[in-house]
């Protein structure tokens, strides 16, 4: 075997060219805006070619699941189905509730004359067994493109709000979820009507509440829904529990904390939503006026109706009108 | 001049290391991931740095950002440096005994990383505390075995 004896060696030129192409593609990714990104559309091909490496990855465990159910025991599967059984009829009877409820709702929103909620789409997406990044918090879910998934679509599971799509490619797209350290949600404290805005913290189980006076009425084991303002999430999806509300004389804004209902990192079955009319100024116009999705100032608020400042950086990284 | 032969041979390893890269570890052991397309990328670089080099090195990193669904390029410009400095050295680090190889290569995944620990901070997410240089630990422990089994599939398939 004849090797050359004195081969090129590496330039320092070309390292240069290389490292101006990294810094160019790393801006362009960061500062471009959504709709002018054409590194998106490169990536989503990139992601399609480099599926089959994490379906690979990913097979041993679909194939575990597979095989325990095909192995079952015939015992196993009768009380299986006995409990899913048991639980059909529990949720059959709370779904009459709710349609009930609904057209009461419906019928007292056109009293008042406002526009009536309509339902929205769901798709079941299954989580693929993969590690993204270690330093954020990101899904890979089955679903991409081919099946009509959108970027910043959101994910929700039986319990709450999961997260968003961020990007999209032909069979799978890529989720973050509500504690990523760059996740910020606008939510809502159920019966008292205050808002403020969830933000994830990196760590698995908390979300951190945002921009809450000292003296704001929040208790802990209040339950948080989103609000519906930003123009991602639909209203009324249960978000969390607060677990530790800390006045801080020292600090402008209270140190309060919340945990996910959402079981985040755990479950395997995840839905995808469609929200339907949803574009901002989005739910009851008649009660907050549109001020503050247009980011002002709010004018004519009493105390407790609205206790966010202006300004606020949820929606820098996503663009308020959902793509179509 | 020999006709170059065992391409594939190199991107197969490249792709399960890709594999390795995006397997589900327990929760606790994630940050100690080691770095397996660095060092497979060294292992390339001193073995035939006429084939990989910084242009295969970038590509590597582009698809590397792809696959964990990172900032576009914060991996690619790590590993364009990694792949310069390794076939820099190729000479020396082939006659390294293995324990100091080890060595070489454990610094050289912890300097290049740095770089993304920078960038990241900058962006307003830095990895908490000491994580980012655990990779390099569990870098050099695997090296030993990693090195004996790229080169018997090299002198397997004759790549050269």
């Amino acid at each position: 075997m004849m090797k050359p004896l004195f081969i090129r060696g590496p330039s320092a030129l070309r390292l240069a060219f290389f490292v101006l192409a990294s810094i160019v593609l790393m801006t362009t990714d960061q500062m471009a805006a959504p709709h002018t990104n054409y590194l998106k559309t490169v990536r989503a091909h990139l992601s399609t070619l480099v599926y089959p490496l994490q379906y690979l990855v990913d097979f041993p465990v679909t194939a575990g699941q597979w095989l325990s159910n095909a192995v079952g025991t015939r015992l196993q599967l009768i009380v299986e189905n006995e409990q899913l059984h048991e639980e059909n009829l529990r949720l059959q009877a709370q779904m009459q509730k709710f349609i009930d409820l609904q057209s009461e709702n419906q019928r007292l929103r056109s009293l008042l004359g406002s526009s009536p909620k309509t339902g929205e789409r769901v798709l079941i997406a299954e989580v693929l067994a993969i590690d993204l990044d270690p330093f954020s918090r990101k899904l890979l879910i089955n679903k991409g493109s081919m099946h009509g998934v959108f970027k910043g679509q959101p994910l929700i599971d039986a319990q709450g709000i999961m997260g968003q799509v961020v990007h999209v490619s032909l069979f799978s797209s890529s989720v973050m979820l509500i504690t990523d350290p760059n996740h910020e949600l606008p939510v809502q404290v159920v019966d008292k009507g205050l808002r403020t805005i969830a933000a994830g913290m990196g760590a698995i189980n908390r979300l951190a509440l945002l921009y809450l006076p000292n003296n704001a009425p929040i208790d802990v084991g209040d339950l948080l829904v989103t609000s519906g303002f930003g123009g991602i999430f639909p209203p009324g999806y249960p978000v969390g529990v607060v677990i530790e509300v800390n006045p801080d004389i020292a600090q402008p804004y209270a140190q309060v904390q919340a945990i996910p209902s959402a079981t985040l990192e755990r479950n395997r079955e995840v839905l995808l939503v469609w929200p339907e009319n949803l574009s901002p100024p989005l739910i009851d116009e008649e009660i907050f006026n549109d001020d503050d999705t247009e980011e002002q100032v709010p004018t004519n608020t009493t105390a407790e109706e609205i206790i966010t400042p202006p300004n606020i950086p949820t929606e820098e990284l996503f663009p308020l009108t959902p793509p179509n | 001049m020999e006709k170059q032969h065992g391409g594939w041979v190199i991107i197969m390893t490249f792709c399960f290391g890709f594999m390795l890269v995006v397997m589900p570890l327990p929760k606790w052991a994630v940050t100690w991931r080691p770095d397996w397309i660095g060092m497979i990328l060294i292992y390339w670089c001193i073995a035939v740095p006429q084939r990989v080099g910084i242009a295969s090195g970038w590509l590597v990193g582009i698809i590397y950002d792809i696959l964990t669904d990172t900032l576009l390029g914060l991996h690619a410009l790590s590993f364009c440096v990694l792949a310069y400095i390794a076939s820099k050295l190729h000479r020396r680090i082939r006659i390294f005994p293995w324990w100091q190889q080890a060595s070489v290569v454990g610094i050289l995944v912890a300097l290049v990383h740095l770089p993304e620990v920078w960038i990241l901070g900058m962006l307003g997410q830095p990895p908490i505390g000491w994580s980012f240089l655990h990779p390099s630990v569990t870098s050099i422990v695997l090296w030993r075995w990693l090195f004996i089994i790229l080169r018997d599939i090299r002198r397997f398939y004759k790549v050269n």
